[in-house]
């Protein structure tokens, strides 16, 4: 037991101590075929439609939109735009596509089909998610009423050529366009379709659908004509559905499989971190992610400051970050920290339990109260809250966890008076974009405290929702620090409030073999997890 | 016999209807709203509003329910909320891979059974029986997901003799179909084993055996056939449990049937899917249970009397 806890041990350090990793070193090869495995069906490719953590990436791959990132990064490049250009004011966007780009139907792009898209995801007809991300597009409101199918505010003046109008400056307009609700599509193929393009998807992206056997496997193969020419590097990909993620480790191990697209179940992810192999296995990346736990402020005893503060300090987030083998880092603020606009500086309500009694007893409340506190039903969720629920314990607050399927959380959630404590994880925040706008609106913003709103503190403060508004305004790209710093004041102010209890930043684990080449970044995409276009086989 | 069939035929519906009905109350009771399930959650309360109304949701009760019959009677299952495509269809693709692994458990089940069964009859008493008895007690009680990694574990991973996962060739659904074989064939030993002690008490074994019969003719064809019916008629059960119930079955071994499209569906309140599988599953049920009973009396003609 001794022996095999040094050999661990050792092994460990030996690992952390290491220098930079190899594949620091590495160019991408072209060609090779891979085998990712996935435990849910995928639900559609309809880009306009799908909106779940594993068609996000495969989408992305499929089509193109005028703005992407660079792989691995939050950074925004032109895509189908060759160039664009920002009015003043900040309300009129024109673009210019590239020349030559074409449809995998062998159709080339042209202005019209960026229109006909966008006004696509925006009709309500299209039962699309992502409608309201175009909310700053003139006309919107007459396209999502159903009083029109067009879209007033987008303007093709030739083929080449796209211009936006918007209502309001829209700082974050530019990831508006490189979100997947924004990829381009051939209005012929979706007619074609008769409904069913979520299973006959047609782009202008790095690879094209070749083969979607239901309830088993879909082949990607690699688009000949994509605009980039050293892009994607891989020449095929095969996702085959409906694996268990247990099983899935155990064919990676045994070199079946190239990426395990679940990560490793909680709990073998030791076992593997310790084992000779484990190291080359495990992609562990940031990702635009904050757990946290949800205090209603229109349930008492949450409609006081200073519970919601001291419950703050009632949580030993480390803790948390123990149940959840060190794949996460303890937080004190809204925002992760590799999102812009992230306070470093700041520190929160530090965990202090005698300073929380003391509020507690300050507020009224020296012995404590009762209360609920929801989580979903999926490990490890349910542990996560239990620990919570026994550091509130030890403040005097007797909380009861009720463990729920997701839907049923999100129902409690989204009602009025009902819930009076919910912790996110597994439904937890992920930025939609990197830009830390995306962290306020729906969840703690005024227009997300409504029915069947996701800002489950049903917390509204008009003060920061104009600065909010502000921030939002400043759309010169001169001004891009200004913003972000102005972003980061408002979730820092906002902990004086103490809506949340901001408990962690999960890290995604990806499990890999040995022979995938490239960056952890690109198998931890901040914008689309796994990114098809840049990972590589070595050869 | 026709008449029986069709007053069977016209049960079925009926009860298709309750089951219909049902399901869909309970569906429509739940606080899950579908349509913030899809609109996921950067969605603002308009775009909620609007997919719900685009999908009906914000009609009352009997006008839902109605639109759902009147597409079954066409023939329509609907439209999956979550992958916009049609259920029917979506359930045609996954139901092939359902009723092969139903149709190799069965076998397994059976066969495994039926010779453990006799075994233990015929040895009734003795160790080979208690040893026989103790695994189909251990067969019954161990837990389908334990047994399941258990099998993949030893002759998959370890000895590679079958693939770990997946569907396509004969070698795919041995380990499914043993897993479900295993756990059944411990009900099916015990069942065989009283009926055969039974039947071999009878006289007429006896007399059988005075005339000098050989004894695996004695078994093979005058006991077991009466001791067969009771093994009819749960086979005809374990059609409808295995329609239904395999889900766990089908997620270790990556086996695309429905159990697998129902588990994701209720996930995510995807109610066409759920009312889809639920609709055919009791089909399977009500039709299983009818064919056991078409099926006993040309076995045993003391039924047809009845």
């Amino acid at each position: 037991m001794l022996n095999r806890w040094l050999r661990n041990t050792t092994l460990a350090t030996v690992l952390a101590l290491s220098p930079l990793p190899v594949w620091a070193q590495e160019t991408p090869k072209q060609g090779g075929d891979v085998l990712i495995t996935y435990k849910d069906d995928i639900a559609t490719l309809d880009p306009a439609v799908g909106y779940d953590w594993v068609n996000w990436s495969m989408i992305k791959s499929l089509y193109s939109r005028l703005m992407d990132y660079t792989p691995g990064t939050p950074d925004l490049i032109p895509s189908l735009a060759e160039t664009f250009d920002v009015s003043a004011d900040g309300l009129t966007y024109t673009f210019k596509l590239r020349k030559g780009v074409k449809f995998t139907n062998g159709r080339e792009v042209i202005a019209s089909d960026v229109k006909y898209s966008i006004e696509r995801a925006v009709n309500p007809k299209t039962q699309g998610p992502g409608a309201g991300f175009f909310g700053s597009i003139k006309g919107y409101e007459d396209v999502s009423g159903g009083r029109s199918t067009t879209l007033e505010g987008i303007e093709t003046p030739d083929d080449a050529t796209v211009i936006f109008h918007l209502s309001r400056p829209d700082a974050t307009f530019l990831h508006v366009l490189a979100i997947n609700f924004a990829s381009v599509v051939p209005h012929e193929a979706v007619e074609a379709a008769g409904g069913d393009f979520g299973k006959k998807p047609v782009g202008s992206g790095t690879f094209i659908l070749k083969e979607w056997t239901i309830g088993q496997r879909l082949v990607f193969e690699r688009n000949p004509d994509y605009f980039v020419k050293e892009m994607p590097h891989i020449d095929k990909f095969t996702v085959e559905v409906g694996q268990e993620p247990l099983v899935a480790l155990l064919r990676l191990q045994k070199g079946e499989v190239d990426i395990a697209g679940d990560g490793i179940p909680p709990a073998k992810f030791l076992e593997i971190k310790n084992s000779p192999d484990g190291a080359k296995m495990i992609v562990d990346g940031e990702q635009l992610h904050t757990g946290y736990v949800t205090l209603n402020t229109r349930i008492k005893p949450f409609d006081n400051v200073k519970v919601r503060q001291a419950v703050n300090m009632a949580v030993n987030k480390e803790r948390i970050t123990r149940i959840l083998n060190g794949r996460a880092t303890a937080a004190n603020q809204p925002l992760p920290p590799a999102m812009p606009g992230y306070d470093k500086s700041f520190t929160g309500y530090v965990y202090d339990v005698a300073k929380a009694k003391a509020l507690l007893a300050e507020a009224g409340f020296p012995d404590g109260f009762q209360t609920v506190l929801y989580s979903t039903n999926t490990d490890p969720q349910p542990r996560i809250a239990q620990a919570i629920q026994q550091d509130l314990a030890a403040i005097g607050v007797k909380a009861e966890v009720r463990a729920l399927a997701q839907s049923n959380v999100i129902a409690a959630g989204g009602t009025e008076g009902e819930a009076p404590m919910i912790w996110s994880g597994g439904m937890a925040w992920i930025a939609d974009f990197p830009d830390p706008s995306n962290f306020y609106g729906p969840i703690l913003g005024c227009a997300g405290a409504v029915s069947g709103g996701w800002n489950w503190s049903w917390y509204c403060n008009a003060d920061l929702d104009r600065r909010a508004v502000a921030a939002d305004s400043m759309s010169d790209p001169a001004k891009t620090i200004d913003r972000a710093a102005a972003w980061g004041k408002i979730f820092t102010d906002i902990m004086a409030d103490a809506p949340w209890i901001p408990v962690i930043n999960e890290r995604r684990v990806v499990a890999k073999a040995a022979r995938m080449g490239g960056s952890d970044k690109i198998y931890v995409d901040p914008t689309r997890v796994i990114n098809y276009d840049a990972i590589f086989v070595k050869q | 016999m026709l008449l029986l069939v069709l007053r069977r035929l016209l049960q079925t519906a009926l009860i298709l209807l309750g089951v219909a009905a049902i399901t869909f109350l309970l569906l429509y009771a739940l606080p899950a709203d579908p349509a913030r399930m899809i609109a996921g959650r950067s969605a603002t309360a308009q775009t909620v509003a609007n997919i719900r109304r685009e999908l009906g949701l914000d009609q009352p009760f009997p006008v839902q329910f109605w639109t759902y019959l009147h597409g079954i009677l066409q023939g329509n299952l609907g439209r999956s909320y979550a992958q916009k495509t049609d259920v029917g269809a979506l359930i045609m693709a996954r139901l092939p891979a359902t009723l092969i692994l139903m149709a190799a458990g069965i076998f397994v089940e059976v066969v495994l059974g039926l010779i453990l069964g006799i075994i233990a009859a015929l040895r009734r008493g003795g160790p080979v029986d208690r040893v026989v008895m103790m695994a189909s007690f251990v067969g019954v009680s161990a837990p389908q997901f334990v047994v399941a990694l258990l099998l993949l574990y030893v002759f998959a991973v370890t000895l590679g003799w079958f693939p770990m996962s997946g569907f396509g060739s004969a070698a795919h659904v041995v380990l499914p179909a043993a897993t479900l074989g295993i756990l059944g064939a411990g009900w099916y030993a015990r069942m065989v084993r009283s009926a055969m002690i039974d039947v071999l008490n009878q006289d007429y074994v006896r007399t059988a055996r005075a005339k000098g019969l050989s004894s695996a003719r004695i078994v093979l064809r005058h006991a077991l056939p009466n001791a067969l019916l009771p093994i009819i008629a749960m086979i005809g059960i374990d059609i409808g449990q295995f329609m239904g119930g395999v889900v766990v079955v089908e997620a270790v071994y990556g086996w695309p049937g429905i159990g697998q499209l129902a588990w994701q569906a209720i996930q995510q309140v995807d109610i066409p899917i759920i009312m889809g599988v639920t609709l055919v599953s009791a089909l399977a049920i009500v039709l299983g249970n009818l064919l056991a009973d078409i099926i006993a009396p040309l076995i045993d003609p003391r039924i047809r009397a009845r």
